[in-house]
Protein backbone atom coordinates (compact mmCIF):
# COMPACT_ATOMS: atom_id res chain seq x y z
CA UNK A 1 0.00 0.00 0.00
CA UNK A 2 1.63 2.80 -0.81
CA UNK A 3 0.12 5.96 1.11
CA UNK A 4 0.64 9.64 0.68
CA UNK A 5 -0.47 12.30 3.95
CA UNK A 6 -1.23 15.77 3.15
CA UNK A 7 0.41 18.37 5.76
CA UNK A 8 -1.05 21.97 5.72
CA UNK A 9 0.10 24.49 8.00
CA UNK A 10 -1.55 23.72 11.30
CA UNK A 11 -2.23 19.70 10.62
CA UNK A 12 -1.43 17.52 13.63
CA UNK A 13 -1.21 13.80 13.92
CA UNK A 14 0.29 13.51 10.00
CA UNK A 15 2.98 10.98 11.00
CA UNK A 16 0.36 9.17 13.36
CA UNK A 17 -1.67 8.75 10.26
CA UNK A 18 1.84 7.91 8.11
CA UNK A 19 2.86 5.12 11.39
CA UNK A 20 -0.64 3.33 10.75
CA UNK A 21 -0.28 3.34 6.99
CA UNK A 22 3.13 1.66 7.77
CA UNK A 23 2.41 -0.52 10.36
CA UNK A 24 -0.86 -2.07 8.28
CA UNK A 25 1.10 -2.64 5.41
CA UNK A 26 3.77 -3.99 7.43
CA UNK A 27 6.63 -1.47 5.33
CA UNK A 28 7.97 1.23 7.27
CA UNK A 29 8.27 4.52 6.13
CA UNK A 30 6.76 4.09 3.20
CA UNK A 31 3.87 6.48 3.48
CA UNK A 32 5.14 9.49 2.11
CA UNK A 33 3.96 13.00 3.58
CA UNK A 34 3.20 16.08 1.02
CA UNK A 35 3.50 19.47 1.33
CA UNK A 36 0.39 21.50 0.30
CA UNK A 37 2.34 23.95 -1.40
CA UNK A 38 2.75 20.51 -3.88
CA UNK A 39 0.48 20.59 -7.28
CA UNK A 40 0.95 16.76 -7.81
CA UNK A 41 0.86 13.58 -5.69
CA UNK A 42 3.67 11.10 -5.50
CA UNK A 43 2.88 8.60 -8.65
CA UNK A 44 1.54 5.38 -8.13
CA UNK A 45 -0.49 6.24 -5.01
CA UNK A 46 -3.21 4.26 -3.45
CA UNK A 47 -4.50 6.10 -1.22
CA UNK A 48 -4.26 9.90 0.30
CA UNK A 49 -4.78 10.50 4.06
CA UNK A 50 -5.53 14.10 5.33
CA UNK A 51 -5.00 14.63 8.53
CA UNK A 52 -6.67 16.42 11.35
CA UNK A 53 -5.87 19.53 13.43
CA UNK A 54 -6.28 23.29 12.82
CA UNK A 55 -5.24 23.98 9.08
CA UNK A 56 -4.52 27.68 8.52
CA UNK A 57 -5.85 28.01 12.07
CA UNK A 58 -9.66 27.44 11.42
CA UNK A 59 -9.40 31.09 9.64
CA UNK A 60 -12.53 31.83 7.76
CA UNK A 61 -14.45 28.24 8.73
CA UNK A 62 -12.46 25.05 9.65
CA UNK A 63 -10.80 23.05 6.61
CA UNK A 64 -11.97 26.20 4.27
CA UNK A 65 -8.25 26.93 3.24
CA UNK A 66 -6.75 23.98 3.23
CA UNK A 67 -9.56 22.47 0.58
CA UNK A 68 -8.49 25.33 -1.86
CA UNK A 69 -4.81 24.94 -1.58
CA UNK A 70 -2.86 23.03 -4.57
CA UNK A 71 -2.39 20.14 -3.32
CA UNK A 72 -5.89 19.53 -3.26
CA UNK A 73 -6.92 20.20 -6.60
CA UNK A 74 -4.20 16.58 -6.90
CA UNK A 75 -6.51 14.94 -4.14
CA UNK A 76 -9.77 15.65 -5.79
CA UNK A 77 -8.40 14.38 -9.09
CA UNK A 78 -7.29 11.42 -7.49
CA UNK A 79 -10.70 11.06 -5.85
CA UNK A 80 -12.54 11.53 -9.22
CA UNK A 81 -10.66 8.84 -10.58
CA UNK A 82 -11.70 6.20 -8.08
CA UNK A 83 -8.88 6.80 -5.66
CA UNK A 84 -9.35 6.21 -1.82
CA UNK A 85 -9.05 9.28 -0.12
CA UNK A 86 -9.42 8.93 4.28
CA UNK A 87 -10.07 12.58 5.96
CA UNK A 88 -9.91 12.25 10.04
CA UNK A 89 -11.25 15.40 11.91
CA UNK A 90 -9.66 18.78 10.21
CA UNK A 91 -9.43 16.33 7.49
CA UNK A 92 -13.15 15.46 7.33
CA UNK A 93 -13.53 18.96 7.69
CA UNK A 94 -11.61 20.01 4.72
CA UNK A 95 -13.14 16.97 2.46
CA UNK A 96 -16.95 18.51 3.22
CA UNK A 97 -15.54 21.77 2.12
CA UNK A 98 -13.62 20.72 -0.81
CA UNK A 99 -16.94 19.08 -2.18
CA UNK A 100 -15.57 15.34 -1.38
CA UNK A 101 -18.27 14.44 0.80
CA UNK A 102 -21.61 16.27 1.14
CA UNK A 103 -22.87 18.05 4.46
CA UNK A 104 -20.86 20.24 6.73
CA UNK A 105 -18.91 19.97 9.85
CA UNK A 106 -20.68 23.23 12.09
CA UNK A 107 -19.50 24.37 15.77
CA UNK A 108 -20.41 21.99 18.27
CA UNK A 109 -23.56 22.36 19.42
CA UNK A 110 -22.87 22.70 23.32
CA UNK A 111 -19.88 25.19 21.74
CA UNK A 112 -17.26 23.65 23.90
CA UNK A 113 -13.88 22.15 22.73
CA UNK A 114 -15.08 18.41 22.89
CA UNK A 115 -11.61 15.83 23.82
CA UNK A 116 -11.95 12.69 25.15
CA UNK A 117 -12.31 9.18 24.26
CA UNK A 118 -15.43 7.91 22.74
CA UNK A 119 -17.30 4.65 21.37
CA UNK A 120 -18.04 4.61 17.96
CA UNK A 121 -20.29 2.48 16.64
CA UNK A 122 -19.64 0.52 13.17
CA UNK A 123 -22.65 0.96 11.00
CA UNK A 124 -21.40 -0.58 7.73
CA UNK A 125 -18.64 -2.84 6.74
CA UNK A 126 -19.21 -2.43 3.04
CA UNK A 127 -16.14 -0.15 2.57
CA UNK A 128 -12.05 -0.58 2.34
CA UNK A 129 -12.15 1.07 6.01
CA UNK A 130 -14.18 -1.30 7.86
CA UNK A 131 -14.54 -4.06 6.11
CA UNK A 132 -12.67 -5.97 9.05
CA UNK A 133 -15.29 -5.58 11.36
CA UNK A 134 -19.06 -6.98 11.84
CA UNK A 135 -21.33 -4.26 11.35
CA UNK A 136 -22.12 -2.72 15.30
CA UNK A 137 -18.67 -3.38 16.78
CA UNK A 138 -17.90 -1.07 19.00
CA UNK A 139 -14.20 0.82 18.82
CA UNK A 140 -13.34 3.51 21.41
CA UNK A 141 -11.22 6.33 19.59
CA UNK A 142 -10.28 10.19 20.80
CA UNK A 143 -11.79 13.16 19.68
CA UNK A 144 -10.82 16.33 19.97
CA UNK A 145 -12.45 19.28 17.78
CA UNK A 146 -14.60 22.40 18.31
CA UNK A 147 -16.46 21.76 15.10
CA UNK A 148 -17.38 18.16 14.49
CA UNK A 149 -21.36 19.06 14.48
CA UNK A 150 -22.29 17.05 11.30
CA UNK A 151 -25.38 18.36 9.56
CA UNK A 152 -26.77 18.20 6.41
CA UNK A 153 -30.42 18.57 4.30
CA UNK A 154 -32.80 15.99 4.39
CA UNK A 155 -32.32 14.83 1.12
CA UNK A 156 -28.45 14.08 1.79
CA UNK A 157 -29.53 12.21 5.01
CA UNK A 158 -31.73 10.08 2.88
CA UNK A 159 -29.09 9.34 0.86
CA UNK A 160 -27.08 8.78 3.32
CA UNK A 161 -29.30 6.13 4.65
CA UNK A 162 -31.02 4.58 1.95
CA UNK A 163 -27.08 3.79 0.40
CA UNK A 164 -25.53 2.91 3.79
CA UNK A 165 -23.35 5.26 4.07
CA UNK A 166 -22.97 6.47 7.27
CA UNK A 167 -19.41 4.30 8.56
CA UNK A 168 -19.92 5.50 12.20
CA UNK A 169 -22.29 6.60 14.69
CA UNK A 170 -21.44 8.10 18.25
CA UNK A 171 -22.65 5.92 21.40
CA UNK A 172 -23.09 8.99 22.91
CA UNK A 173 -23.54 12.40 20.64
CA UNK A 174 -20.54 14.62 21.97
CA UNK A 175 -21.22 17.33 19.41
CA UNK A 176 -24.83 16.94 18.09
CA UNK A 177 -24.28 15.47 15.16
CA UNK A 178 -27.64 15.02 13.11
CA UNK A 179 -28.36 11.42 13.67
CA UNK A 180 -25.14 10.59 15.61
CA UNK A 181 -23.41 10.87 12.81
CA UNK A 182 -19.12 10.59 13.12
CA UNK A 183 -18.31 9.58 9.61
CA UNK A 184 -19.25 9.24 6.12
CA UNK A 185 -18.70 7.42 2.87
CA UNK A 186 -18.53 9.03 -0.61
CA UNK A 187 -21.35 7.69 -2.85
CA UNK A 188 -18.51 5.70 -4.68
CA UNK A 189 -17.30 4.24 -0.98
CA UNK A 190 -13.91 4.99 -1.36
CA UNK A 191 -13.72 8.45 0.33
CA UNK A 192 -13.88 8.27 3.74
CA UNK A 193 -14.71 11.15 6.29
CA UNK A 194 -14.49 10.87 10.29
CA UNK A 195 -14.15 13.31 13.29
CA UNK A 196 -12.64 10.87 15.76
CA UNK A 197 -9.06 9.58 15.71
CA UNK A 198 -8.25 6.39 14.81
CA UNK A 199 -4.53 6.86 14.57
CA UNK A 200 -4.41 8.26 17.85
CA UNK A 201 -5.59 4.50 19.47
CA UNK A 202 -3.26 2.08 17.41
CA UNK A 203 -0.41 1.47 19.62
CA UNK A 204 -0.67 0.07 23.26
CA UNK A 205 1.12 3.17 24.47
CA UNK A 206 -1.41 5.64 23.50
CA UNK A 207 -4.02 3.47 25.54
CA UNK A 208 -5.23 0.98 23.24
CA UNK A 209 -5.38 -0.35 19.60
CA UNK A 210 -8.80 -0.19 18.70
CA UNK A 211 -7.29 2.35 15.47
CA UNK A 212 -5.37 -0.63 13.88
CA UNK A 213 -9.08 -1.82 13.03
CA UNK A 214 -8.93 0.78 9.99
CA UNK A 215 -5.65 0.95 8.59
CA UNK A 216 -5.57 -3.37 8.77
CA UNK A 217 -8.79 -2.84 6.76
CA UNK A 218 -7.41 -0.51 3.93
CA UNK A 219 -4.70 -2.60 3.72
CA UNK A 220 -6.08 -5.74 3.14
CA UNK A 221 -8.55 -4.32 0.37
CA UNK A 222 -5.80 -2.37 -1.54
CA UNK A 223 -4.00 -5.01 -1.56
CA UNK A 224 -6.47 -7.41 -2.58
CA UNK A 225 -7.50 -4.78 -5.28
CA UNK B 1 -13.11 50.45 -4.56
CA UNK B 2 -14.48 48.47 -1.07
CA UNK B 3 -16.49 45.59 -0.81
CA UNK B 4 -17.70 44.39 2.22
CA UNK B 5 -19.36 40.77 2.15
CA UNK B 6 -21.84 39.95 5.19
CA UNK B 7 -22.42 35.95 5.58
CA UNK B 8 -25.33 34.58 7.81
CA UNK B 9 -26.29 31.33 8.45
CA UNK B 10 -29.44 30.38 6.40
CA UNK B 11 -32.53 30.36 8.35
CA UNK B 12 -33.37 26.73 9.65
CA UNK B 13 -29.97 26.29 10.59
CA UNK B 14 -29.45 26.16 14.12
CA UNK B 15 -27.09 28.84 15.17
CA UNK B 16 -25.59 27.42 18.68
CA UNK B 17 -23.49 30.54 19.17
CA UNK B 18 -26.36 32.88 18.02
CA UNK B 19 -28.47 31.23 20.95
CA UNK B 20 -25.93 31.26 23.53
CA UNK B 21 -25.46 35.19 23.03
CA UNK B 22 -28.89 35.14 22.92
CA UNK B 23 -28.92 32.94 26.69
CA UNK B 24 -26.04 35.69 27.76
CA UNK B 25 -27.81 39.14 26.84
CA UNK B 26 -31.08 37.38 28.89
CA UNK B 27 -28.83 36.61 31.55
CA UNK B 28 -27.64 40.53 31.41
CA UNK B 29 -30.96 41.83 31.88
CA UNK B 30 -31.81 42.33 28.66
CA UNK B 31 -35.39 41.62 27.81
CA UNK B 32 -37.38 41.02 24.49
CA UNK B 33 -34.55 39.79 22.58
CA UNK B 34 -36.63 36.78 20.76
CA UNK B 35 -33.59 35.47 18.58
CA UNK B 36 -29.95 35.83 17.90
CA UNK B 37 -27.66 35.11 14.57
CA UNK B 38 -24.39 35.75 14.66
CA UNK B 39 -22.41 36.37 11.16
CA UNK B 40 -19.51 37.60 9.89
CA UNK B 41 -18.42 40.28 7.51
CA UNK B 42 -15.16 40.67 5.28
CA UNK B 43 -13.97 43.56 3.75
CA UNK B 44 -12.24 43.73 0.58
CA UNK B 45 -10.62 46.67 -0.98
CA UNK B 46 -10.34 45.87 -4.89
CA UNK B 47 -8.22 47.75 -7.70
CA UNK B 48 -11.76 47.45 -9.73
CA UNK B 49 -13.20 50.46 -10.39
CA UNK B 50 -16.14 49.44 -12.71
CA UNK B 51 -19.11 48.68 -9.61
CA UNK B 52 -20.73 46.33 -12.00
CA UNK B 53 -17.92 44.39 -12.35
CA UNK B 54 -16.31 44.43 -9.01
CA UNK B 55 -19.72 43.14 -7.72
CA UNK B 56 -19.51 39.80 -10.45
CA UNK B 57 -15.91 39.47 -8.96
CA UNK B 58 -16.78 38.91 -5.35
CA UNK B 59 -19.90 37.12 -6.04
CA UNK B 60 -17.29 35.08 -7.12
CA UNK B 61 -15.11 34.84 -4.32
CA UNK B 62 -18.45 34.55 -2.00
CA UNK B 63 -19.39 31.54 -4.18
CA UNK B 64 -15.89 29.66 -4.66
CA UNK B 65 -14.03 30.93 -0.98
CA UNK B 66 -15.99 33.67 1.44
CA UNK B 67 -19.10 31.44 2.46
CA UNK B 68 -20.23 27.58 2.55
CA UNK B 69 -23.41 28.11 0.22
CA UNK B 70 -24.43 24.63 1.85
CA UNK B 71 -25.02 26.92 5.13
CA UNK B 72 -24.51 30.19 4.58
CA UNK B 73 -25.94 32.89 2.40
CA UNK B 74 -24.01 36.06 1.63
CA UNK B 75 -24.53 39.44 0.32
CA UNK B 76 -22.40 41.92 -1.55
CA UNK B 77 -22.07 45.57 -0.96
CA UNK B 78 -19.87 47.46 -3.17
CA UNK B 79 -18.93 50.85 -1.12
Amino acid sequence: MRAAVIQFPGSNCDRDMAVGFDRASGDNNRAQLVWHKESNLPKDIDIVGIPGGFSFGDYLRCGAIAARSPIMRSVIEFAKKGGYVIGICNGFQVLTESGLLPGVLMRNSNLKFVCKDIELKVETTKSAFTNAHKIGDVVTYPVAHHDGNYTADTEILKALHGDDRIAYTYVNNPNGSVDDIAGILSDNRRVLGMMPHPERMNDPALGGVDGNKLFESIASALVSA
Amino acid sequence: MKARVHVTLKNGILDPQGAAVKHSLGALGFEGVDRVRQGKIIELELSETDTAKAEEQVKNMCEKLLANTVIEDYSVEIL
